[in-house]
């Protein structure tokens, strides 16, 4: 065994249940380098990551570190091997500090040294150029400066083999970089990173060498600088593919929804939504970008009925636009049934698919009639339309199912998202909001549903498209509206706007409410 | 080759055929017979003998088969209460307290208002009953709904709320004057009592409709839709514009309604009265029945009579085998207790260091 080799894999398997997750996967990582794990969702990166950090233990195969067999049971035996996971959701406790957050957990006796510990988190910082307050509670901190926290917590203790699974899912492209550059420093240390991603760009900017499953197998490890996206792609998906968006002119687009300084309190009494005003047009797509959290789904939930707030969201029914509907009908106050009641049809495909859109436990039938259910018979619901809708869903969708009753939890995500849309649309709706509508689908299901919003855009349907994959959106939306804490920080055009602008607009506001390390 | 495995790991099994499911259950219920016999031989009888007797005892004679029946009307009539509750995850462990106050409803009527021809008293205690019993459950309901209390407790203290009552009745203001000072309540007037058919109270085939009733209710009515809907999800629900308060309310209204009738059918068709222990503790084994039976009402009649069964054959052994009611009560909670753990099995399989891939189960 050559002794550059930090992490060897050999033949890992893992099954859940009759899904085989990981298939006999072998690879090595060697230290001092950055090496990307990509695959689509569902590929199985994140199970195999799991357990080299001992939160999953294989059922066959065998794990070596620098050059040794070893066992890993708990994140403990981890640890002590030197292997640090930064997870996708944080796990920090928000009421402490982040020094206090780093060495939690930590065997020790007695009181707290927190000079010794302020001292050698920022001897760590200093290294790898953080910008870190040890001091700083957590549910103070923006997500990028959490992240840090978590870093600087596996480094602490010690961690020379560092995964991060898609850590750049929640940053700015100015924060993306940032995190680089740091990674950067740390391989140059001779650490060994492994990142998990499913973004090519950055694939690309970043890794030394790129490995890649698909559907639980290994394909291959390349160098980065021997290959390019599309062949990237091609492995990830098995077939080559075309990486356009289509995005059709709108045909004379009128306004539909005019909204007009909406505010929203959450249950803790922060502004989530604040004075927000914009139009979204008929015939058109209108993009939400903003960094996660910034109000988007309180202001889809707004539209749909589904949350309390002040201000004004105007409906336009006629398409003409003629006088009679000049005020347009007002839809704060009213919720989901009483905006059915209007004859207005707003479709709405939620974040929170299986929390929200869909009863997990239900079969596609139960889910076709949710929101139609009440029709028909007084006493007895009719589940005959629906089924013809699901099975009608299932053929012009391409859905894998094995039946209409089989539970959709069962299915995989991209197939319980061509359920939730399949059922919006078929609504013939007038508005359709879509949140994060592509997360976690594989590269085909994407682009299906991106096709399905542009027929709905070319039908003459207002489209909201919240987004966080920012080249997604700039290739796909007519306009994209930024969100930024709350706040609208402008309204950019999708055919002329880049990348850096967007992302400029998403911190904002950022630069006056918290002191973000001037990005 | 794996060296430090650790001993044994538990994982989630995929589908498992029903074939399979029911092997694992006839099983549990062998092991159970086995492990009970054990106790049986400890206390110096012969299993078999033990055993043949409790069915003798419950199925084997008119009477004692009218009796297994008679034990069975409310655990089957409480445990339908409880399905629309429990299918949309509101956990309402506060049957005991609906059946006992739907007594107490029906009871006033059975011994006040006795001028009343047998026909229209009846039904006067019925609709007390469900009323009663209704409103017993729509307190936790409405709290729930507009304040988010939690229902389990909330539920489990209304239970001593009604046993307290209860003794309140019993040992004022409806004592009985010919009790010769005992605080017991008098026995109702032929006109409040039940009919028979087939030798056991008219209840059988009351409960037996509500099962049907309920069982179409959960399945095919749009009110049992959207019991599904917020079980699984109140913000699912909210999004498809339900009412999600109306619906809890609605829901457990007709889950104490149901209890509470149970409680009639207990005091006018079994006891003829009402003491302490018309309920007995029928609305906790009543959520044993409905989980058991995975919420299903058809199911629930064989769970509840299997129970009925079990309750009525470890009366017989105490008669003819001497053996003492606690000993009696472990056999019966060693079946239960089988019959509850091999759920476990049925959804997860339990991998043995060393045995990875022949422990892996088709």
């Amino acid at each position: 065994m050559e002794p550059s080799n930090a992490i060897e894999l050999k033949d890992i398997t893992k099954t859940f249940g009759e899904v085989v997750a990981n298939d006999k996967i072998s690879l090595t990582v060697r230290r001092g380098e950055i090496l990307s794990l990509l695959g689509e969702n569902g590929s199985g990166k994140t199970t195999l990551m799991n357990m080299l950090s001992g939160i999953y233990f294989p059922d066959s195969g065998q794990i070596f570190v620098g050059g040794k067999e070893v066992t890993i049971r708990s994140p403990r035996d981890a640890y002590e091997l030197g292997i640090g996971m930064i997870h996708q959701h944080f796990k920090l406790v928000d009421v402490l500090t982040a020094a206090e957050n780093i060495i939690l957990g930590l065997p020790g006796k007695g009181p707290l040294d927190r000079k010794a510990i302020a001292t050698e988190i920022s001897r760590i910082s200093r290294k790898y150029g953080f910008e870190i307050d040890p001091n700083r509670k957590i549910y103070e901190m923006a997500v990028s400066e959490k992240q840090t926290v978590e870093i600087v917590k596996v480094l602490y203790r010690g961690a020379d083999i560092l995964i991060l699974d898609e850590p750049t899912a929640v940053l700015t492209p100015q924060e993306t970089e940032k995190l680089f550059s740091v990674l950067r420093n740390m391989k140059a240390d001779g650490k060994a990173i492994i990142i998990i991603t499913h973004k090519l760009h950055e694939v690309m900017e970043v890794s030394d060498r790129v490995a890649v499953l698909r559907k639980g197998a290994y394909i291959g490890t390349v160098d980065t600088d021997q290959t390019d996206p599309l062949k990237l792609t091609e492995m990830m998906v098995g077939r080559s593919v075309s990486l356009n968006i289509d995005r059709p002119e709108p045909k004379e687009p009128v306004d539909r929804l005019r909204v007009e300084d909406l505010t929203c309190v959450n249950d803790e009494g922060v502004t989530v939504l604040d004075h927000v005003s914009f139009t979204a047009r008929g015939g058109e797509i209108l993009g939400v970008a903003g960094i996660a959290g910034s109000g988007q789904k309180e202001l889809c939930e707004a539209v749909a009925g589904l949350q309390p707030v002040t201000g004004h969201i105007r409906y336009f029914p006629s398409e003409d636009g003629t006088a009679a509907s000049a005020e347009g009908i007002e839809l704060v106050g009213r919720d989901p049934m009483a905006i059915r009641q209007l004859g207005i049809s707003l479709a709405f495909v939620p974040e929170d698919r299986l929390g929200m859109g869909l009863v997990a436990g239900m079969g596609m039938t139960d889910n076709m009639m949710l929101r139609s259910y009440r029709r028909g018979h007084p006493f007895l619901a009719d589940r005959k339309p629906p089924r013809e809708l699901a099975e009608t869903i299932i053929r012009e969708l391409e859905v894998v199912t094995p039946d209409v009753s089989t539970p959709v939890r069962r299915l995989s995500g991209g197939n319980v998202q061509k359920v939730l849309v399949g059922r919006e649309i078929a609504s013939g709706p007038s508005v359709l909001m879509a949140a994060y509508p592509v997360r976690g689908l594989d590269i085909n299901s994407s682009y299906i549903i991106y096709h399905l919003l542009n027929k709905q855009k070319q039908r003459g349907v207002a489209v909201l498209y919240v987004g966080e994959d920012l080249d997604v959106l700039l290739e796909l939306c007519d306009r994209i509206l930024v969100l930024c804490g709350g706040k609208v920080s402008g309204v950019a055009d999708g055919r002329t706007a880049t990348k850096e602008q967007i992302g400029l607009m998403m911190t904002r506001t950022d630069a006056e409410g918290r002191n973000g390390h001037g990005a | 080759m794996e060296h430090k495995q650790p001993l044994f790991r538990i994982a989630k099994r995929g589908d498992i055929s029903k074939g399979r499911a029911l092997m694992i259950r006839a099983a549990a219920i062998l092991l159970a017979l086995c492990t009970g016999g054990l106790i049986v031989m400890a206390l110096g009888h012969n299993p078999m003998a033990v055993y043949a007797d409790m069915a003798r005892g419950a199925l084997g004679t008119h009477t004692g088969l009218r009796e297994t029946v008679k034990l069975t009307v409310p655990l089957l009539g409480a445990a339908v209460a409880i399905a629309p509750a429990f299918k949309m995850k509101f956990w309402n462990i506060g049957a005991e307290g609906q059946i006992l106050v739907g007594a107490i409803a029906a009871t006033y009527f059975g011994l006040y208002q006795v001028h009343l021809p047998q026909t229209a008293l009846l039904v006067a205690m019925f609709l007390a009953a469900a009323v009663a019993g209704g409103v017993w459950g729509l307190i936790p309901a409405a709290f729930k709904a507009k304040w988010g209390t939690n229902e389990t407790l909330f539920t489990l203290m209304l239970n001593y709320i009604a046993l307290g009552m209860e003794q309140y009745l019993q040992n004022g203001p409806w004592k009985d004057p010919k009790g010769t000072g005992f605080p017991i309540i008098a026995m109702f007037a032929k006109n409040a009592r039940l009919p028979k058919v087939l030798g056991v109270h008219v209840g059988w085939i009351i409960v037996l409709v509500f099962m049907v009733a309920m069982f179409v209710y959960l399945r095919y009515s749009k009110q049992g839709y959207e019991i599904a809907v917020v079980g699984e999800s109140e913000r699912t629900a909210r999004y498809a514009g339900m009412n999600v308060p109306h619906i809890i309310m609605r829901t457990m209204f007709l889950s104490g309604a149901i209890s509470g009738i149970t409680g009639f059918l207990v005091a006018a068709g079994a006891d003829y009265t009402l003491n302490a222990n018309t309920a007995g503790g029928t609305g906790f084994t009543a959520i044993t029945v409905a989980w058991l039976a995975g919420l299903n009402p058809i199911i629930m009649l064989f769970i509840a009579f299997f129970l009925a069964i079990l309750e009525k054959g470890s009366n017989t052994i105490q008669t003819s085998f001497k053996i003492p009611a606690s000993a009696a009560e472990v056999l019966t909670g060693i079946i239960l207790f089988f019959m509850l753990g091999c759920e476990f099995f049925i959804r997860y399989r339990v991998i043995i260091r060393g045995k990875g891939e022949s422990g892996h189960e088709h």
